[in-house]
């Protein structure tokens, strides 16, 4: 861990150089003046921030701010939307995602993506697994046996599903199958995962199994989750993003390192949501 | 007590329906039993068709129909495709696709005869033939085709696109292994529907195949189908009610041998890939 500051970000109005970081602020996404727009209307505009490797970064605000909108961007899924249009800067691993040599199936890959209502596909749970190895060129049976139990166990499903893998990955209960849809974007070894408030759609028990299995996988993984559930982002994330509406356009308020945030905001917008005085 | 009533006249409703439905099956069957023996199904009509067999007939109407499927299957899934997964839903190319194919799906199938006559028969000089027959027929199903599919397509839930395309995954093997077999069921009936369609097809094949009851010796052959034949016995040749009938009855059962097959086809290609829990 480093004990050097980090370098504030001028373009958010609070300030990340409160308290320790909480883990190597390696930026892993240098996001420069984004904005989002479809047909022609702004729903997202001026977002500059970093996500820091192995980190997990929350984004909260109320509905339509915006952040799902900023999420589907750092993997140009915002592509497949019509009308919409992306323009600002995104760096991840040294390269411009919206550079013309970028190939997106292969950011893809490494930027793997959770949805909020689970999706896995209408096959059996091998194959969910399976056809993503395939598709990227894993042809080695036993290799890819192996990656299937990886994924699995590193999403506590092994042992569940190991004696069925030929059934139905829909007759799994909510929170395995939203389980299952971790472990098919891990398969493909990615290094960094984004989630849509993948707790929202199960009940308390799977979600607190998912959140419990987010926390585990933090470190090894740069996790960017969009939550409504403020205690959730306060028990998980060490960075938040605080987003919110003004003038019907999605704005960044405020960046920075989760406890702060939540206890100390800066702006006072943050400190009337964080507290639940509006929002 | 509202409930009651309504029940009943449901069932009534119901009821009605299979009654006539029973009612044509069974005179079809009845009337037409009589006729049918192997020497039917084998030999060539005579006398116009109130004696002999349909032999020749049973032959053109398959050759027709699998030049129909021939052109239309690919053409058909392909553009459906195109429609439902690769164009942009809103753009004018794409609806005013869409409103011509409603608008010949409606159109009614003499209009269609008419066209192949002049077109495949006339302007392409392809003549009265099973090959003028077989691409009108296929004119006709196309449409129905297109957007049975398409309509399929379209009713599979976005979260699959969605999570494919945030695999990295190309659209086309999302298409062959997850929104092609979900959608199979209703591909399937939309084939069906435009088999159905086409065998029962009997304006559009006086014009472009005719009505020569001969053993066509090849596809430039004039070819008589057998609703063109059911039709001509029962309308112009004096005591071929018999005949006519057991042609009712072997084309019932050739739809539905013909449905049989596609669907369990389907089901072993498409199908079964997938699982509808949920």
């Amino acid at each position: 861990m480093s004990n050097s500051p980090v370098k504030g970000n001028a373009y958010t109005l609070g300030s990340i150089e409160q308290g320790e970081p909480c883990c190597d602020p390696i930026p892993h996404f240098s996001i420069n003046n984004l904005a989002v727009s479809y047909h022609n209307e702004t729903v997202l505009s001026n977002v500059s921030l970093e996500v820091y490797k192995g980190c997990i970064t929350a984004l909260i605000g109320p509905s339509g701010c915006g952040k799902s909108s900023f999420l589907t961007a750092l993997n140009r899924l915002s592509d497949m939307v019509a009308g919409a249009e992306v323009s600002g800067d995104i760096v991840f691993e040294g390269e411009n995602i919206f550079d013309a040599s970028i190939d997106v199936r292969a950011l893809r890959t490494k930027v793997g993506m959770i949805f909020q209502k689970p999706n896995p596909f209408p096959l059996s749970i091998r194959k969910n697994l399976e056809l993503p190895l395939k598709e990227h060129g894993v042809r080695n049976k036993s290799e890819i046996e192996s990656k299937i139990f990886d994924a699995l166990q590193s999403v506590g499903l092994w042992d569940e599903v190991k004696d069925r893998l030929q059934s139905s990955a829909l007759s799994l209960s909510g929170g395995q199958q939203q389980r299952l849809c971790i472990a098919r974007a891990l398969i493909l070894e990615p290094s960094v995962l984004l989630m849509d408030e993948p707790c929202s759609a199960l009940d308390p028990i799977s979600s607190g199994i998912v959140e419990e299995m987010i926390q585990r996988l933090a470190g090894r993984y740069t996790i960017i989750i969009v939550t409504h559930n403020l205690a959730q982002a306060r028990r998980i994330a060490n960075y938040a993003a605080f987003f919110w509406m003004k003038e019907r356009v999605g704005k960044l308020i405020e960046f920075g390192q989760c406890r702060p945030l939540f206890e100390s905001p800066q702006h006072s917008l943050t400190a009337a949501y964080v507290s639940g005085e509006m929002g | 007590m509202i409930d009651r009533s309504f029940t009943i006249f449901i069932w009534l409703m119901a009821g009605m329906v299979l009654f006539a439905f029973g009612w044509l099956i069974s005179d079809v069957v009845i009337q037409g039993a009589s006729k049918l023996s192997w020497q039917f199904l084998t030999d060539e009509p005579t006398r116009s068709g109130r004696e002999g067999g349909i032999y020749p007939i049973i032959v053109s109407t398959l050759l027709i129909l699998m030049i129909a499927l021939v052109v239309v299957l690919p053409l058909g899934l392909g553009s459906a495709i195109w429609l439902a997964e690769f164009s942009r839903k809103s753009s004018r190319r794409v609806r005013t696709t869409r409103l011509i194919l409603d608008v010949l799906a409606g159109v009614p199938s003499i209009v269609f005869g008419l066209f192949g006559y002049a077109f495949f028969c006339g302007f392409l000089e392809l003549g009265f033939s099973i090959l003028s027959g077989g691409l009108t027929l296929a004119c006709m199903m196309l449409p129905i085709l297109i957007r049975t599919t398409e309509a399929g397509l379209s009713a599979v839930p976005q979260d699959w696109r969605k999570a494919g395309a945030a695999l990295g995954m190309s659209r086309t093997t999302l298409l062959w292994q997850v929104l092609l077999p979900y959608a199979s069921p209703a591909i399937t009936a939309g084939l069906l529907l435009s088999i159905g369609r086409a065998t029962a097809e009997t304006a559009a094949l006086i014009f472009t195949s005719g009505y020569v009851d001969r053993m066509p010796e090849s596809l430039n052959d004039s070819g008589r189908a057998l609703a063109v034949h059911i039709y001509d016995l029962s309308m112009n040749v004096v005591g071929g009610d018999k005949a006519s009938y057991g042609s009712a009855l072997v084309l019932i059962v050739m739809v539905v041998i013909i449905n049989l097959s596609a669907s369990t086809l389907s089901e072993f290609w498409l199908e079964k890939k997938v699982s509808r829990l949920k």
